[in-house]
């Protein structure tokens, strides 16, 4: 009747924002700014030491303090009933325990929530704050990752479950490294990153009732925000409200429930109003998460032809002590090029710190930072260009899982970047190009990141008025998630995107997964798209069974359906609209809710997105600051639903990349376990004086194999590989090879 | 937060007689960098004494100098066509400090008087002995990559933020200041401490002193000049060093030279016999390589800042050639 969904011309227009408008006019409400009566202001206090007990805690002074509404900490706190009751003896958590907020005395890192101040206003409550003293009994703590490499294990979680893919993985014989013919072996380092979203992390909880509670949170994860508050305070799911209906970014910050939440939800309950907390810049980077530091050793055998024979990757990182975040750091290696043996390896160490979390590209940023890095070393080894090499080692199916790919453009993303940045231009000796009296590289890098896809359902309604409802409770932390939700409605039922109305960000709504790991349009949009797909059905069958209908007793398979019209194909002017099937059949409105799951397609394909960034860098001899003056990047990400949010999606992520190579470290004084960067002054995002001129292209991919609208995601590979290509044009600017980012002038100098 | 008094008084003396009266009493003017100090709790003033409404936002030349009140916004001083046509380095520095937002806040006395961007002195949950006298420099045997090569102590080692005071100190520059005891005359370079005992003492200006204006003379070395900045990123971070040159040549030869560097002491670091060296020696790079040997005499670095003791001299060769047109 029609052509397939990813056939279709129209769906990567590049319909701006749907909420553009609300944002650029400040009409956007986000989590702090909700106006509730009544409302009371928290400050944090939080631990100075590392690790150890608190002695004592006197609040006698803040107490008195005016506005002062209560400080709750473990010596007075309603409690977390999931966490029990408050132990005589307090005992450090297993591993794998979330931190149990003002559970106990105890200390796990510097800057844990020890006490929350509540006050009638936000300065009252701050200076309230500075009265809360506290006395702790210092213990030894271990926060230095290179210093404590030697307790590096596989997690205990990885050992508990056979089937994770972190466990160790030998393909072939990696022994073949040994007797290679060109061989090269580097170790390569990435700080601790904090992902720094320009809004912090700010929540308002709200008890209605004793045990129904409403959270104002910047969360990525709307239904497992609400799951996990449900379950901490033993409440019936449907009691815990979540809304986060827009975020000012996150990059991975928002997808745990973090101890700051439960230290508001906490202080709501004892003052039974509703509580606002908003943290400052400085704890944002002790209580949302990082990257984790990670050390990486990567060897790469090969053939003098530039065949790769070899490779072994390990990659030791950090986690706290009462949790072990894993990622994906390693599993890229195993599958970017076709190499017969292959070793990986994953281990962390246990520290004294707040847990590490997934930041935008997880694992993959890390790990093919190293790998790409490494490539591009055996590149200058083989004396054969760097792109040469990569296509020489092309993957042309799964070599882990040893399946085809769903599809794969990795070739054309390498032509078509090569071709619009002008590789070609580039000589192979390092220090070769100059421009004045700049070092002038070229570098490039790959770039992958596997297609993930959750279940997720979504709800369309059909209005009398021919406006449509589209809900599902997702959230969008910036991709334009309503905006690509739009489209995808529109273009399933034939009407203009104007008529179209999606709701997020409200636990109310239809189940979906968090925003998280690229998979919003994988998986909501696949919900949206088939229970799009089901209420036309249901108009096209009330088009052809009810009796008053212009198409009554017609064959579905001779009609089409064009603007909210169906017709005859032959005779277009035999035709009725939504609104009219509506009005004949006495429906106020026609709603479908539908589920979308992946399927037996898991079985048969390996699905991932692969891409290739080119990049160009002058440095400065004399003072060793570098500059990227130009990026070209090209993906194949399957679909692409809007060719704008596409794109800045894209550049968000060079600039995240940017980043991560030349400027963003948290520098942590192992002293005192405390981080000494923990400003923006100190810790350096790209201003957009770093950020030059960033083309980004895609490749269309036709995929009917990852899911009904045949998109990738593309959050993640946006910025898989960009430091990579930063730093190995670098190298080819100035013949230095700098392993650990990020690449500062000191380094180069 | 703490509760503190607020009074905007509209004549100098009533500014001052605030600040006598009450020993927890700090002026305010652009409050660029005293409201952050304030929100982060290294400072607790009781009483906030506002100057905005003082006259002191005039720039003027008369008797052979450039007059800058001591209000006037660095946008404004760095955009101004007295100032640009009198001390290009003056707006060169002020263009490569901060953001253009701040420097639309800032005023030219605040921007003198900032305090240190040591991390340490900025987490109060960390020994600092400029904000708690005799608590320890945690910076000496910690993360010191942004901290001084020149001049500290080892009661401190941090350094001081601005690029406008690098200029200044290049510059010949007198600071007219009043208090209580009447107006006086402070030579830029005397103006900022070593920290010695005392690091929690940034100036040498005593309580209830008032910057009202910063006088640059004409000087011959006023236009050929640079002031060149190194960073972590391309705009908007303090500088890991900078330089000012100035620099007056006759037939290519050196007549008078002014050297200040900025990010390597507690104060902007003059280097006066630097300058002297290159009197009478010809423009040439070899001539500036043996000035940044002299320069860099007495430097001494730390754990993380050693990158300092090469940057250094590279970037001061770098300003002095193109500030004599050799670059």
């Amino acid at each position: 009747m029609e052509k397939a969904f990813f056939d279709q011309d129209n769906i990567n227009d590049s319909l701006d924002r749907v909420d553009g408008r609300l944002k650029v006019t400040g009409k956007a409400t986000y989590a702090a700014e909700y106006q509730l009566p009544n409302i009371a202001h928290a400050v944090l206090v939080t631990s100075t030491i590392a690790k150890g007990l608190i002695t004592a805690l006197d609040s006698k002074q803040a107490e008195r303090a005016p506005g002062i509404l209560a400080v709750i900490s473990h010596v007075n706190s309603p409690g977390v009933p999931a966490y029990g009751s408050s132990p005589a003896m307090p005992e450090r958590a297993t591993l794998g325990t979330p931190l149990r907020v003002f559970h106990d005395n105890l200390v796990y890192f510097s800057g844990q929530p020890v006490a929350v101040v509540v006050a009638d206003t936000l300065q009252r409550a701050k200076y309230a704050a500075s009265l809360v003293k506290v006395q702790y009994e210092k213990e030894p703590h271990q926060t230095d990752l290179e210093a404590n490499i030697s307790r590096a294990a596989l997690p205990a979680n990885v050992q508990r479950d056979k089937n994770s893919r972190y466990h160790d993985y030998d393909r072939g014989n990696p022994e073949a490294l040994n007797t290679a013919a060109v061989k090269i072996e580097a170790t390569y380092k990435i700080p601790t990153e904090h992902h720094n979203p320009l809004e912090p992390h700010a929540l308002i909880a709200h008890w209605e009732a004793p045990d129904k509670l409403t959270l104002y949170d910047k969360t990525q994860v709307i239904k497992g925000t609400q799951g996990n508050l449900a379950r901490a305070f033993k409440l019936p799911i449907e009691n815990v409200k979540v809304q986060a209906k827009f975020i000012g970014g996150a990059f991975g910050s928002g997808i745990r429930v973090w101890p700051h939440v439960m230290a508001a939800t906490l202080a709501a309950k004892k003052v039974q109003r509703p509580v606002k907390l908003a943290l400052p810049r400085e704890l944002m980077f002790n209580s949302v998460g990082s990257r984790p530091e990670t050390i990486q050793k990567l060897s790469i055998g090969a053939t003098k032809d530039g065949r790769l024979t070899a490779i072994t990757h390990e990659a030791i990182a950090h986690t706290s002590t009462y949790e072990e975040h894993t990622e994906r750091t390693v599993l890229a290696t195993r599958v970017l090029y076709a190499c017969p043996n292959v070793r990986t390896r994953y281990r962390l160490v246990n520290l004294d710190v707040n847990t590490p979390t997934w930041m935008r590209g997880p694992g993959e940023v890390t790990g093919v930072y190293a790998l790409e890095s490494a490539i591009d070393e055996l590149a200058y080894a083989l004396r054969i260009d760097p792109l040469e090499l990569r296509l020489r080692n092309h993957a042309d199916s799964d070599p882990e899982k040893n399946l085809p790919w769903s599809s794969k453009s990795l070739k054309e993303c390498y032509a078509k970047g090569a071709e619009h940045f002008g590789w070609h231009k580039r000589t192979l000796e390092p220090r070769s190009m100059r421009q004045g009296q700049f070092l002038v590289g070229y570098g490039m890098a790959s770039s992958m990141f596997g297609v993930h896809r959750n279940n997720a359902k979504a709800r369309a309604v059909l209005q009398a008025d021919g406006k449509v409802i589209v809900q599902s409770a997702t959230s969008d932390i910036g991709p334009g998630t309503g905006t690509a939700m739009t489209q995808i409605a529109a273009d399933t039922l034939n009407i203009s995107p104007a008529l179209i109305r999606f709701d997020l960000g409200e636990s109310t709504l239809p189940d979906a997964p968090g925003q998280t790991g690229s998979t919003t349009v994988s998986s909501v949009g696949s919900a949206v798209k088939v229970a799009c797909e089901a209420l036309k059905q249901k108009l096209l069958q009330l088009a052809v069974t009810s009796p008053h209908s212009t198409l009554y007793n017609a064959n579905p398979a001779d009609l089409s359906v064009a603007d909210g019209r169906i017709f005859k194909t032959q005779n277009p002017a035999v035709s009725i609209t939504y609104t009219e099937i509506l009005k004949q059949n006495n429906l106020p409105q026609l709603e479908v809710t539908e589920e979308s799951k992946p399927g037996a397609e898991w079985q048969k394909y390996s699905m991932s997105a692969f891409g290739a960034h080119f990049v160009e860098v002058h440095v400065n001899p004399i003072t060793g600051e570098v500059r990227v003056k130009r990026v070209v990047t090209c993906a194949g990400v399957g679909k692409v639903i809007n060719l704008k949010t596409a794109r800045s999606q894209s550049i968000g992520g060079i600039v995240g990349g940017i980043g991560m190579a030349l400027t963003e470290e948290s520098v942590m004084d192992h002293r005192f376990g405390r981080y000494v960067t923990a400003d923006f002054a100190n810790y350096h995002v790209p201003v957009h004086a770093d950020v030059p001129q960033i083309d980004a292209f895609f490749i269309d991919e036709h995929d009917p194999h990852v899911n009904p609208v045949g998109a990738k995601g593309l959050g993640e590979i946006a910025i898989v590989g960009v430091s990579a290509a930063i730093a190995n044009a670098v190298f080819h600017a100035t013949g230095k090879r700098i392993r650990n980012l990020p690449i500062t002038p000191d380094k180069l100098i | 937060m703490n509760q503190f008094q607020y009074v905007q008084p509209t004549k100098q003396k009533a500014a001052i007689e605030a600040l006598v009266k009450n020993a927890n009493a700090q002026f305010i003017a652009g409050g660029t960098n005293l409201l952050d100090l304030m929100k982060h709790g290294i400072v607790a003033p009781e009483k906030l004494v506002d100057i905005n409404k003082l006259p002191l936002k005039k720039i003027s030349h008369e008797n052979s100098s450039l007059r800058i009140g001591a209000l006037a916004l660095n946008s404004e001083v760095a955009d101004n066509k007295l100032v640009l046509a009198k001390q290009p380095l003056l707006a060169q520095a002020l263009n490569a400090g901060a953001s253009g937002q701040l420097r639309n806040m800032a005023t030219m006395g605040g921007n003198i008087l900032q305090r240190t961007r040591c991390p340490y002195f900025y987490d109060i949950a960390l020994p600092c002995n400029k904000r708690e006298p005799g608590s320890g420099c945690s910076a000496l045997a910690g993360f010191n990559r942004m901290h001084a090569i020149f001049g500290y102590s080892d009661k401190c080692i941090a350094v001081h933020p601005s690029d406008m005071s690098v200029a200044l100190a290049a510059l010949d520059v007198t600071v007219v200041v009043a208090g209580p005891q009447g107006e006086r005359q402070i030579l830029f370079t005397d103006l900022h401490r070593l920290p010695g005992d005392q690091p929690e003492k940034d100036t040498t200006l005593t309580r209830g002193e008032l910057i009202l204006d910063i006088i640059i003379p004409d000087t011959p070395f006023a236009q050929q000049v640079h002031y060149l900045k190194v960073r972590d990123r391309a705009s908007y971070a303090f500088a890991l060093v900078s330089v000012a040159a100035a620099l007056a040549t006759q037939n290519n030869i050196i007549t008078a030279a002014r050297l200040a560097m900025g990010g390597v002491a507690h104060k902007p670091w003059r280097l006066s016999e630097t300058e002297k060296s290159l009197v009478g020696k010809p423009v040439s790079e070899k001539t500036f390589q043996e000035a940044a040997e002299i320069a860099m005499r007495g430097a001494q670095a730390f754990t993380h800042n050693a990158y300092k003791l090469k940057l250094a001299p590279n970037i001061l060769v770098e300003a002095l050639k193109t500030a004599a047109g050799i670059a």
